[in-house]
């Protein structure tokens, strides 16, 4: 009895440690060489595997940088940190990918869109988006039934007042959650914008009016009170350049529905440098709302309760004696 | 034992007692790679190369070891031991020699590990008491009855993708049925030997 139990653990564990032994040789001896690189890339990324680069997971984008074949700021969830990372592995100095993240631009609460039924079904915005366009009467608006919140994986979403709100600090523009909302409410803008035109309502002004109190109905006025050109109209709604847009904010407040957003308390004012300054008169010429007071060949003056921190001054002066704070 | 007797081992593992369609050992690869002939063929290879090597393993092991110390009741950890051990040997091997063919393999090599076909396959050749070349054989004629069953099975389900299936039979519902179907079909080779 006793010398039966002894052969099985000897026979066994003698196996055992057989085979452990023929693996550990044989993995040396047909170790296939893999790239380092692949491996350092793999370390750097966060490891989500959100997908949102374009490859199958953060081994597929590894090994796509590592061979050339995806940018080293391919990653929207790491971010420019990432991209820095991997610059350094791959000897490329990154261009910080722009910072972006999600927004739902609509602004129809509860309060102020009006809804054309009542909608008791499944939780869920896709199968709500089923029954006629869903409840709301805009059919274009945010149907705040959290399909975007299941998708997130960063927890970067709310639902306030029946339509979903996105924290730009959580989100990674990742993506996810523009794939799954039926409505396409949900889209990429840059982290530093200010100004957003928060509606996505296609439809004609008065048609927006009668369904939204806060809809953008193409009135224009933004487009001829913007003075950098930066807002131009398609569909019938008003759809900002962030490239030339600087945030100053004046299109939100001339907006007669409100819809275009702007965080006022992050705006900007211009100040003066008066030992720069020579008085030649151009900032005041430039100035959009006429912020700026001053004789030729005098100190000017900037008057804070006007300027919108536009900037335009900034870019006109010849001496480079204004600066946004 | 004659050349005709190791024949009709042969016939007998492939058809009669067709590893999938009348032991029905082997089931979870026959149902989950069997969408496509090509891969279906694939994992037939990859199964044929694995269920040969380790039944000769087994047999020498069994013999020279288990026998020996009067431990047969350990016959089944000590099998386990070698198909796992051997697969990733394997899987190891044809990384180095043959990217192309691990390529092709892919995931089919780890899930042999724990396919029950490979592992019956070794314990039937001990509880029918064959001998060297009998094992081989046998082993060769179940592993060719499971890539036959395996790519048969895939070509019909390559067609029943298109063909007008009921709603609630879709899919995997459709499949379990065919497979019975050919099992019911491989009955008929029980005369033949």
């Amino acid at each position: 009895m006793s010398t039966s139990i002894i052969y099985s653990v000897l026979s066994l564990g003698g196996l055992g440690l057989l085979f452990g032994i023929g693996l550990a040789i044989a993995s040396k001896v047909f170790a296939v060489e893999v790239d380092p690189k692949v491996e350092a890339i793999r370390e750097a990324l966060p490891g989500a595997n959100c997908g949102a680069c374009g490859f199958p997971g953060c081994d597929g984008f590894a090994n796509a940088v590592a061979s050339g074949k995806a940018p080293v700021n391919g990653c929207p969830v790491g971010g420019a940190a990432t991209a820095e990372k991997i610059g350094e592995i791959m000897g490329v100095v990154a261009e910080a990918g722009e910072k972006k993240v999600a927004r739902v631009i609509c602004q129809g609460t509860s309060c102020n869109a009006i809804e054309k039924y009542e909608y008791l079904g499944i939780k869920d915005c896709k199968a709500a988006a089923m029954v006629a366009g869903g409840s709301k009467s805009c059919q274009y608006g945010c149907l705040g039934l959290g399909t975007c919140v299941e998708a997130c994986q960063f927890d970067a979403i709310e639902i306030i007042d029946g339509i979903a709100k996105i924290n730009p600090e959580k989100c990674t523009a990742c993506g996810k959650c523009i794939e799954v909302c039926p409505k396409s409410v949900i889209v990429m803008v840059p982290y530093e914008q200010e100004v957003f035109v928060d509606c996505n309502s296609k439809e004609f002004g008065k048609e927006v009016k009668s369904k939204c109190t806060v809809g953008c109905i193409g009135c224009k006025i933004c487009v001829k009170s913007c003075p950098f050109d930066a807002i131009e109209f398609e569909n019938n709604l008003a759809k900002i350049n962030y490239d030339k847009c600087t945030n100053c904010m004046i299109c939100a407040e001339k907006c007669p529905t409100n819809a275009i957003t702007a965080n006022f308390e992050k705006r900007k004012k211009a100040y003066i440098d008066e030992e720069k300054c020579v008085g030649c008169t151009i900032c005041k010429k430039q100035c959009p709302v006429d912020a700026i007071e001053g004789e030729l060949k005098e100190k000017h003056r900037i008057l804070e309760d006007k300027c919108v921190g536009c900037g335009l001054c900034v870019q006109k002066c010849p001496k480079g004696a204004i600066e946004l704070k | 034992m004659s050349i005709g007797g190791l024949f009709v081992i042969l016939i007998s593992a492939m058809l009669v007692n067709n590893f999938v369609l009348s032991r029905f050992l082997g089931i979870c690869p026959f149902l989950g790679v069997s969408k496509q002939v090509e891969t279906a063929f694939g994992m037939g290879m990859a199964v044929t190369f694995v269920m040969t090597l380790s039944s000769i393993i087994t047999y020498i092991v069994y013999h020279t070891i288990l026998v020996r110390l009067e431990i047969e009741f350990l016959q089944t950890l000590a099998f386990i031991l070698i198909i796992a051990s051997l697969v990733q040997l394997v899987e190891m091997f044809i990384q180095k020699m043959s990217p192309t063919l691990y390529q092709a393999l892919g995931v089919y090599l780890p899930l042999i590990t724990t396919n029950c076909a490979v592992l019956g396959l070794a314990i039937i050749n001990i509880q029918e008491d064959y001998n060297l070349i009998e094992t081989i054989v046998h082993s060769l004629g179940a592993s060719i009855g499971f890539s036959l069953a395996i790519v048969l099975f895939a070509g019909i389900r390559e067609r029943l993708a298109l063909a007008d299936v009921p709603e609630s039979l879709k899919g995997f519902p459709i499949a379990l049925i065919t497979a019975g179907l050919m099992s019911i079909a491989f009955l008929g080779f029980t005369g033949l030997v």
